[in-house]
């Protein structure tokens, strides 16, 4: 009987921890969003949308880093996202019992944890030295190469997670391996893989690192991407540090804008996959 | 080998049924898991428009050869088969085979029923069309296939639903639906029946015996009364190799061997 008393009480101890962490982990958060919101509610109106960055003092708005963040963001996914899908195909299907996907696999997991900055470093000697200045372009390449291995890995994982009974029951009927995979598994994979590319997009959005050296910014309204292009996380780095109290809000409309998108995002990547669930 | 064949000929297909033309003839056959051997000299014919049902043990080795019918092994590494196994005359294991072709010929029904995640009508359309069959056609061969499967007039309303919504007996129907819309010569079930209740179990093997008059059948199950109630020949496994093939009948009551009378009586398995 002592050791059921025992026993009972390391299991409440544990529960206690567990719980506790939980907790603290969701307090942090929710602190961090209530002071976003409070923040960031406040500086947002339409002139955010509508109104360039300003100069120092002055009235304006976001929208030329708004809009150079879902232009770069767009041309990272369109880049990474056709790559990292067909590289996750050939782990999965083609090559799932060769020696290459596991080392693809390996470098793939580095890529992943890789620090953004070194990224950023790397394409700033591809693109920005070679061409010889900063561009929109160059920091859509840095945030495609942080999109594709994302990509890579849940493609993979959503794959293997369709039954082999599947494949097989394809191929059974003469279909060729592209037919399959095309018209099975991809089918079966869907929600998995739409899921990951959301959260690569809701990853690159927030990232300020590899654009600082690729994309830099831009105070005026360009569409031009062999130039230099304004970015959120950019504009409210930038605004954040500096001393003028109409910049710092439009920073705190900055931070709110992109929590809220990447939430949405996240909201959109579990509904796909809970209707998935539900067919 | 010839000598070999010869002598266990009397064990297979003579006794009662006049032995139609084998549709497949499986010589010599050896299947190696990497280094283990699965298979061991099996040498059997299936004969046209019969069911020849595979029974034995669990780990005998009767889905595996199942699996070399369609060399549906080849998907995997380290998985070899040596021997012949002639389909019409050709050898199926010979390099250079249409994998593609040999699968519409040899069709297979898994254990557990696999709907492709799409509709009803797609599911078995998905075959047609890869056969090219003309757009016109298609709505017929869907409703012949699914009337061959027994499903028509349970789905017939609803060919757009999900081929997922159906009840688990519903989807075996539709898979084999599936296969025999595409008009193989054979069809291979790998223990079609094992997943489902009774009453579907029945309307399975109802199924089956319709569509031997078109087609060449292979069955695995590990259920003897079904192999008895399904099969015009059954063929007893064990540790990879064929212990006894003949009529059914005979083989359930008067074996000749007596491994199979112990499997059989329920002695071992």
């Amino acid at each position: 009987m002592a050791s059921m008393t025992r026993r009972k009480a390391v299991n409440a101890v544990m529960m206690a921890l567990s719980t506790g962490a939980a907790a603290l982990g969701l307090f942090v958060l929710a602190v961090i969003l209530i002071h976003l919101v409070a923040k960031g509610a406040g500086a947002l109106n339409l002139a955010v949308f509508t109104q360039d960055t300003p100069a120092p003092m002055d009235a304006g708005g976001l929208r030329n880093a708004i809009l150079g963040s879902l232009i770069m963001s767009a041309i990272a996914v369109t880049i990474g996202t056709p790559i990292g899908i067909l590289a996750g195909t050939y782990m999965a299907e083609y090559g799932r019992f060769s020696k290459l996907t596991k080392v693809i696999r390996f470098v793939n997991d580095i890529l992943l944890s890789a620090p953004s900055i070194v990224v950023g470093l790397f394409v700033y000697q591809l693109l920005v030295v070679t061409l010889g200045h900063f561009s929109a372009l160059a920091g859509a390449v840095a945030l495609a190469i942080l999109v594709i291995p994302i990509v890579v890995r849940t493609t993979e994982d959503m794959l293997l997670l369709v039954p082999d009974q599947l494949r097989e029951a394809g191929l059974a009927m003469g279909a060729p391996r592209w037919v399959v995979i095309r018209t099975i598994a991809y089918k079966a994979a869907r929600a998995g893989m739409v899921t990951g590319v959301l959260l690569a997009i809701a990853r690159i959005s927030g990232e300020t690192a590899p654009l600082l050296f690729t994309a830099l910014s831009n105070n005026f309204f360009s569409l031009n991407l062999t130039q230099p292009m304004a970015s959120l996380p950019i504009t409210i780095f930038q605004f954040a540090l500096s001393p003028y109290d109409n910049w710092q809000s439009l920073a705190w409309a900055g931070a709110l804008l992109i929590t809220v998108a990447v939430l949405a995002l996240s909201i959109i990547a579990r509904l796909v996959t809970s209707r998935k669930e539900k067919a | 080998m010839d000598t070999l064949i010869r002598d266990r000929s009397p064990l297979t297909f003579h006794d009662i049924d006049p032995a139609p033309k084998p549709r497949i003839a499986i010589r010599n056959l050896e299947f190696f898991y990497g280094n283990t051997r699965a298979l061991k000299g099996i040498d059997l014919d299936l004969p046209e428009n019969r069911v020849t049902a595979f029974i034995g043990p669990s780990g005998c080795g009767k889905s595996t050869l199942l699996r070399v019918l369609n060399r549906m092994y080849d998907l995997y590494p380290n998985q070899t088969a040596t021997g012949e196994v002639l389909l019409d005359g050709k050898n199926i294991l010979a390099k250079g085979t249409d994998l593609n072709r040999l699968r519409t010929k040899v069709g297979m029904v898994f254990q557990k029923p696999t709907p492709f995640p799409m509709t009803i009508h797609e599911n078995i359309a998905f075959g047609l069309r890869l056969m090219g069959t003309a757009k016109s056609e298609i709505d017929d061969r869907i409703e012949a296939a699914l009337r061959g499967a027994a499903l028509w007039e349970e789905v017939k309303d609803k060919l757009q639903a999900s081929g997922q919504s159906l009840s688990g007996g519903q989807q075996q129907r539709l898979c084999i639906a599936r296969t025999i819309a595409v008009e193989p010569e054979v069809i291979l079930l790998d223990e079609p029946a094992s997943a489902l209740d009774p009453i579907s179990t029945g309307k399975i093997e109802e199924t089956i015996h319709q569509l031997k008059e078109s087609f060449t059948i292979a069955i695995v199950t590990h259920n003897m009364q079904q192999a008895s109630r399904v099969s015009d020949r059954t063929a007893f496994m064990y540790l990879g190799e064929l212990i006894e093939a003949g009529e059914t009948a005979q083989i359930f009551t008067r074996p000749r061997e007596e491994r199979t009378s112990d499997y059989i009586t329920g002695r071992f398995g």
